[in-house]
């Protein structure tokens, strides 16, 4: 971590720390395998504000080419919640999945090499009904879009 | 080691759609078993994709994703009969690698 | 009508839940609409997928006391024959003169096949966190092989019938510290708790759509469940004893829904809640 960190800082300044986890992690193979790429700062953040600050970015600009696909409104229960992002922005290099009520906001990001799709779903875990924000970093730039989803509990609560 | 993930790539046009499951427990370290103790923290925290010896995708993950995490996304290329691995390293160090063949 | 239904019932119908909708027949629809599209959105990728690939690989390998694998396990189709299997059980087996359901086959062939004791083959038969259940596995494994089959479950047999109408029995049985019966909360047509509609499982189409649904991998538990661990979560919320694992009980309630379940084609592991 610390050579590419180097390298990274020498390159110029304003590095985001997102540019920072591409640089040294995501870009790399190898380190990204390595345990101790992992930002645990990034992912120990409380609110919208301080995650954004922990990226980089001011508010995100909010953009209608960032879709939810196959992401209900209401899950039936919080512990698996499928979320669905497509980008169409140009150079999408990053997509992230932020839940407004969780304990901590960040559950993902995915970096999406030249050549990937700037598409793909997984699962979160929800605490409460939330906002969801998808996060798009594309040509240095942050774009964001959200949704909301409400979480219930069915059943006899089992 | 891990129990293994299902992986699932198939050729879709000019691209390959890679559907994946993982064998996780993906524990939030928020929880508190029967006698009142924290579950400790346990999950995954970077996964990555590669074909051909070139990543397709990589992540970060927080305890936030779900138990046994379903992932899917879609890349450029990727020819019947190659293979499509994916890798996963927790917080605890485990390391578990499966692979697919494209179909 | 019991208390805590009438409560439910006033709840349900006021949409109560972790959500603020309004309580308007809109509102109440849309929700419906919209737990749909949850429901068919999980179906993309079934978590149950890695419990069969555990179970195929214990019903392939010797194991146990004896080292042997369940090659010789008959679940009513021959010995080892899994497709199709589980789409024809509860029967008879003549072996063990006594009706059996999937798991209570599985359990005599670990303890007859494979030299278990009793206790050490009925130790674990719900799984949890960091307690992997081998039974689970297995019948995750068994019930995927009858996906696509129709349900054709027979009831020749005296013993058969007699357990069919034991389960038919236990269906309207009222007890407990609620009075509560099957037929309490799935008795009846447009029942509801919460956001969760209760199929009518005394109609034909009520107890198709249930019984061919099970096992599923239940979100909400985070583990793939099969249907004597239904038939038990069942019983908790009702307040009743405890229902116990492959006991003649369960296998009678599970006759029961089974046989009404006949013709419809079986969907399962699933995906649910």
């Amino acid at each position: 971590m610390d050579v590419e960190r180097r390298k990274v800082l020498k390159a110029g300044g304003g590095m985001t720390l997102l540019t920072m986890l591409a640089a040294a992690g995501w870009l790399e193979p190898q380190a990204a395998l390595a345990a101790d790429a992992w930002n645990a700062a990034a992912f120990d953040t409380r609110s919208m504000d301080e995650t954004m600050k922990a990226l980089g970015g001011g508010a995100p600009a909010q953009s209608k080419d960032i879709t939810f696909f196959q992401t209900p409104d209401i899950a039936e229960n919080g512990a698996v919640v499928p979320v669905g992002i497509t980008s169409a922005i140009p150079k999408t290099e990053s997509i992230a999945i932020l839940i407004e009520k969780n304990p901590n906001m960040l559950a993902a990001v995915f970096d999406i090499p030249p050549g990937t799709d700037p598409s793909l779903s997984t699962r979160v875990k929800m605490g409460q009904s939330s906002n969801v924000y998808a996060l798009v970093k594309a040509d240095g730039k942050y774009y964001v879009a959200s949704k909301e989803i409400k979480v219930t509990l069915g059943g006899c609560g089992g | 080691m891990a129990d293994p993930m299902r992986i699932r790539a198939t050729a879709v046009g000019d691209s390959t759609e890679v559907k994946v499951l993982m064998n996780h427990e993906m524990e939030t370290g928020q929880r508190k078993d029967a006698q009142g103790k924290t579950i400790p923290a346990w999950f995954i925290q970077s996964v990555t994709a590669t074909y051909n010896g070139k990543t397709v995708l990589s992540a970060q993950w927080g305890p936030a994703v779900s138990k046994n995490p379903f992932l899917s996304f879609k890349f450029k290329g990727g020819t019947k009969g190659e293979k499509v691995q994916i890798t996963w390293t927790d917080n605890r160090g485990d390391k578990r690698t499966d692979e697919a063949t494209i179909s | 009508m019991p208390a805590m239904i009438r409560r439910a019932a006033v709840r349900a119908a006021f949409c109560v839940g972790a959500t603020a909708i309004a309580t308007t027949a809109c509102a109440q629809t849309s929700a419906v609409d919209e737990i749909a599209k949850y429901r068919a959105a999980l179906q993309d990728g079934n978590p149950a997928e890695l419990w069969e690939a555990r179970g195929e690989d214990l019903w392939k390998t010797p194991r146990g006391p004896g080292k042997v694998s369940f090659a010789t396990c008959d679940l009513g189709l021959g010995p080892g024959v899994v497709k199709g299997a589980y789409a024809q059980l509860p029967k008879y087996f003549a072996d063990a003169d006594r009706v059996m359901d999937l798991e209570t086959r599985l359990v005599w062939c670990m303890v007859k096949q494979q030299g278990y004791s009793e206790a050490d083959a009925t130790k674990n038969p719900f799984g949890g966190p960091g307690q992997k259940s081998d039974i689970e596995a297995l019948v995750a494994y068994i019930t995927s092989e009858s996906r696509g089959v129709k349900m054709n479950v027979a009831m020749d047999h005296p013993k058969e019938k007699e357990a069919f109408a034991l389960g038919e029995k236990m269906f309207v049985y009222r007890g407990g510290t609620h009075d509560f019966a099957c037929q309490t909360c799935h008795g009846e047509d447009g029942k509801r708790i919460r956001l969760q509609d209760l199929p009518n499982l005394m109609t034909v189409a009520g107890a198709q759509k249930a019984y061919t649904t099970w096992p599923a991998y239940r979100v909400s538990q985070g583990e793939l469940r099969t249907f004597q661990w239904r038939l038990n979560d069942c019983f908790r919320q009702q307040r009743f004893p405890e229902l116990i694992f492959t006991s003649d009980a369960s296998i009678a309630l599970t006759m029961y829904l089974a046989r009404n379940a006949n013709g419809a084609v079986f969907d399962a592991p699933s995906i649910k809640r």
